[in-house]
């Protein structure tokens, strides 16, 4: 597949030409005279100067060059990339949630504040825990909210020698990074050859120190951690807190509540799970769930009912305060919210059922050329390698990636899990037909037939996009970060 | 220039050479593994390491690993090229690319890392 974009690198401010517009200000020196002399600008603004019809096609052929969920397969293993529904964008769109001041009075609010209380207390029976802050602006920010929350649990009850997380080292970066952020000290555990936390390990690491045991479930190698009572119960034992990434609550979506578990604490990413825009796309939005005891330190306003009014709940002194304005992004909310209430609860575990099986189709159809790292069935993504004959001819999963490109598919997540040589990690999620599974994995053979055959083909991928392949190395070495 | 059978490994691919300031790097395996270096994060002059706690950062192309100390001791030494031309850990660990020298506080902790016949049984085993 071709991009019929071409790369132009001129960004819109070199297409600029003096006095060109989009718009006339009729009267621009009756405009200025309204700005106070001491507030106005020495000289203009540097600008672009370009007509609207100029900067229409700047930016239309700039998205032509994008590979998008709505343009093309994208199965970024870890990243849930799902199909965004428009019916969710015309609920956020809708005047009284888009035109509410974040500064109305709770009697003016009323709609949002129903909204925001009804998803949570969704979103807490979903998880099986006993309350929820929407706050956090997303999945990193809300594992951040996550461990202010258990550092003033501790602190409240007189342990700040609590010092230490832990953390495997099959985890999501954030995860130690979050940690470091905090002052926390970060203990890292070899995972067992099948993938899954080594509990005997853990339990020589817990201790009178450790506040927190940060564990994905199910974990990046798309394996669940069914070892998860005996992990639960060691670390409470321990007296400390389990702490679940929901990144990859995808595959547990309706047919498990974590809660259930023994997790204390858990984050959902509604741009992966809930199907709201990812990054670029808008802002984004996460949450914490937690167990009652934690639940006097969340961050405030929360909603609490009263009658049948909804009012902000500011807490009393053991909130960790804020961490985002308002109630976060409630427009991300309201999509998050339409995504739920399209489903029945039965749907919900449907969601989850169908991201199994489209991962497990993929890396059945595929398993003859891209071994998987585990020998189990996995959850909502595999972990492949390129497999011994394509590494024979150096092939590199960097080249299969590349290659991808070229056949008009997104990359998936490449060396990631960093304990899986060469790591392909693909998740296709509930949203992708058979059709393109089998379009999807029709490529993959092309590509190690491509490989196997000639090589240097491969290496050169991409051939069919807007720029060749991109020297990372000498980008990342020698950065020119200035335009 | 260090032989790879004159230094002794950690399970976590660091290399240390014993001796009054004893020279630390990572393994041939590791940066091997690592792919392009691209950035490389240091301790300072007179910082006191700990065994085993995580005392630089090495970043390639493909993520960021922390470096931890072989064996306990205080920082002498580091190697200010090496932060300046990260692809000298590539090039040439053992040599241009070694990362920091240290005095070590225990000088016995070393004799307890592996030896090179045993780092090469240690590197097989991990890849099955």
């Amino acid at each position: 597949m071709t991009c019929s974009a071409k790369l132009d690198n001129r960004l819109s401010i070199e297409k600029s030409d003096a006095g060109r517009r989009g718009l006339f200000c009729k009267n621009p020196l009756r405009a200025r005279a309204k700005v106070p002399a001491n507030l106005r600008r020495k000289a203009a603004p540097r600008l672009p100067e370009l007509a609207e019809f100029d900067v229409v096609r700047h930016y239309t052929r700039l998205s032509r060059m994008n590979f998008s969920v709505d343009t093309h397969f994208y199965p970024l293993g870890s990243c849930t990339m799902k199909y965004n529904p428009r019916f969710n964008e015309e609920a956020a769109a809708l005047e009284g949630f888009a035109a509410l001041h974040p500064l109305a009075h709770d009697s003016c609010s009323q709609g949002t504040l129903e909204l925001i209380h009804d998803l949570g207390a969704r979103l807490t029976e979903l998880c099986g825990l006993d309350a929820i802050t929407l706050q956090p602006a997303a999945g990193a920010h809300s594992e951040f909210t996550g461990l202010l929350l258990a550092k003033a649990y501790f602190e409240d009850k007189g342990q700040k020698e609590r010092t230490e997380i832990i953390v495997p080292d099959s985890a999501h970066g954030t995860n130690p990074a979050t940690a470091s952020m905090m002052g926390f000290n970060t203990v890292n555990i070899a995972s067992k050859p099948d993938g899954r936390l080594d509990v005997e390990e853990l339990k020589k690491r817990l201790g009178p120190k450790t506040a927190v045991l940060m564990l994905t479930v199910p974990n990046t190698l798309g394996i669940f951690e069914s070892n998860i009572e005996a992990i639960a119960k060691a670390v409470h034992d321990a007296g400390a807190l389990l702490y679940m990434d929901g990144a990859n609550l995808n595959a547990l979506i309706g047919m498990v509540k974590p809660g259930d578990l023994g997790v204390d604490m858990m984050h959902l990413n509604f741009h992966k799970t809930f199907s709201t825009p990812h990054g670029g796309g808008g802002p984004g939005a996460g949450a914490i769930v937690c167990r009652r005891h934690l639940a006097p330190f969340l961050p405030v306003p929360t909603v609490r009912k009263e009658g049948g009014r909804y009012v902000s709940d500011f807490g009393d002194k053991r909130t960790i305060g804020k961490v985002k304005a308002f109630f976060g992004n409630t427009g991300v909310l309201v999509k998050a919210y339409a995504y739920m209430l399209a489903h029945s609860a039965r749907e919900l575990g449907e969601i989850a059922e169908c991201a199994i099986l489209n991962a497990n189709y993929v890396a059945a159809k595929l398993k003859d050329l891209y071994p998987s790292y585990s020998k189990e069935y996995c959850m909502h993504e595999c972990v492949l390698t390129p497999g011994p004959d394509l590494a024979a001819k150096g092939i590199k999963t960097l080249d299969v990636a590349k290659g991808l490109l070229d056949r008009g598919f997104h990359a998936p997540t490449v060396y990631f899990p960093l304990i899986v040589h060469e790591a392909i990690m693909i998740e296709p999620t509930e949203t992708e037909s058979k059709e393109t599974l089998d379009e999807f994995v029709a490529a993959m053979r092309d590509i190690h037939a491509e490989g196997s055959a000639n090589p240097q083909a491969l290496k050169d991928a991409p051939v069919t996009q807007p720029v060749k392949r991109l020297d990372e190395v000498q980008a990342a070495r020698q950065p020119n970060l200035r335009w | 220039m260090a032989k790879p059978e004159e230094v002794k490994y950690t399970k976590t691919h660091e290399y240390v050479l014993p001796g009054a300031e004893a020279t630390v790097g990572i393994s041939d395996h590791a940066q091997h593994e690592m792919g392009d270096v691209v950035f490389v994060e240091l301790p300072k002059v007179g910082q006191k390491l700990e065994k085993e706690k995580p005392c630089a950062v090495v970043e390639s192309v493909k993520s960021a690993f922390d470096i931890y100390a072989p064996v306990s001791g205080e920082v002498t030494a580091v190697n200010d090229a090496v932060t300046g031309e990260p692809a000298l850990l590539n090039q040439s660990p053992l040599e241009k690319g070694w990362l920091f020298k240290l005095k070590p506080s225990n000088p016995g902790e070393a004799d307890a890392l592996m030896d090179w016949a045993a780092y090469q049984e240690f590197v097989k085993q991990a890849a099955h």
